[in-house]
């Protein structure tokens, strides 16, 4: 689907923010993350914050917070707020034809299954599917791994060791 | 962006559904659709003359029901390999967000799961945010197969 780069920016940043709850993220550490301007990435979270779903402090320690509500937000509400409203776009005039009215229905439609996709799909839901799937891949990694790497793998030092 | 009221729940168990408790499912159902349908639950409850394996569950907080979930293996219709289908899910609309529909998904899937398929897949009407919204957060998706319709006077 295209997007707005501020837009994909946008959804990229709170989803993250959104997945560290209580939790004041650095501007730069995110523009980092995701290779992005420091500069732009600021000016692109200056609408969320106005729509009260990121908050942030100034100063040693501080940086932005997701203040939404991670379950309700969808991909929606934020492609909403950088894109407007979907469902109010005016319709363009297209010729009366047969041909023209049959092209705008499958446009129609294409723009209803999208718009149907962002409204079901919650931060909440995102960040929980990615959870998911690396639960399941480091799972895959400890069964396909020799015995006594399993641990390892995952960046936790194997029981032996500790004890 | 509604703010959501979390239901607060007694003892809630999963089992397998009893005649008795069609009539709470019919009253559920035409609470959320509008449009009771006995005929269809009780044809659901009704195991006669059926070759795939199907299940029927319902969440039950004492003795009321607050939920229910249908479910069965089909295989090779459409060309899908076998796979567990979520005919219809429901919970009492006083009683959501307080984790009944995950747990009677859970408990289909744990259903499926010994009958050998990897993948449960449901329909829902384009329009149906709530529900959509519900399945994804459990991880469902669009999966290869679309639907198409079309009048029949095309």
């Amino acid at each position: 689907m295209k997007l707005n780069q501020s837009t994909r920016l946008a959804i990229w940043s709170i989803v993250e923010l959104a997945s560290r709850p209580g939790e004041q993220v650095p501007v730069n550490e995110i523009a980092q993350i995701y290779g992005i301007s420091q500069h732009h990435l600021a000016k692109v979270l200056r609408t969320p914050s106005r729509a009260g779903i990121v908050g942030s402090t100034r100063g040693p320690g501080g940086g932005c917070e997701f203040t939404g509500n991670a379950n309700r937000l969808t991909l929606y509400d934020i492609v909403q707020l950088f894109e407007g409203d979907r469902e109010e776009e005016e319709t363009p005039e297209v010729p009366s034809t047969p041909v023209a009215a049959e092209v705008a229905r499958v446009l129609m439609e294409i723009d209803r299954i999208t718009t149907a996709t962002l409204k079901s799909v919650t931060l909440q839901t995102i960040i929980r599917n990615a959870e998911r799937k690396e639960e399941r891949r480091k799972e895959a990694s400890r069964k396909t791994a020799p015995a006594g790497e399993t641990d390892m793998a995952d960046g936790v030092e194997p029981a032996s060791e500790k004890a | 962006m509604q703010a959501g009221v979390q239901a607060s729940h007694n003892q809630i168990t999963i089992d397998d559904v009893c005649l008795a408790d069609i009539p709470q499912i019919i009253e559920i159902d035409s609470e959320i659709t509008k449009i009771a349908k006995p005929e269809l639950w009780y044809s659901y409850y009704a195991p006669a003359g059926r070759s795939q394996p199907r299940w029927f569950l319902v969440a039950h907080e004492d003795a009321r029901v607050v939920g229910y979930i249908l479910g069965e293996v089909r295989a090779w219709e459409f060309g899908s390999p076998p796979c567990g289908w979520i005919f219809a899910i429901g919970v009492s609309p006083d009683q959501r967000i307080g984790g009944i529909g995950t747990r009677l998904l859970d408990a289909m899937i744990e259903r499926f799961r010994p009958t050998g398929v990897k993948t449960i897949r449901t329909m829902l009407h384009i329009d149906e945010n709530v529900l959509m919204s519900f399945f994804r957060s459990q991880g469902l998706a669009a999966g290869p197969f679309i639907q198409l319709e079309a009048s029949i006077d095309l």
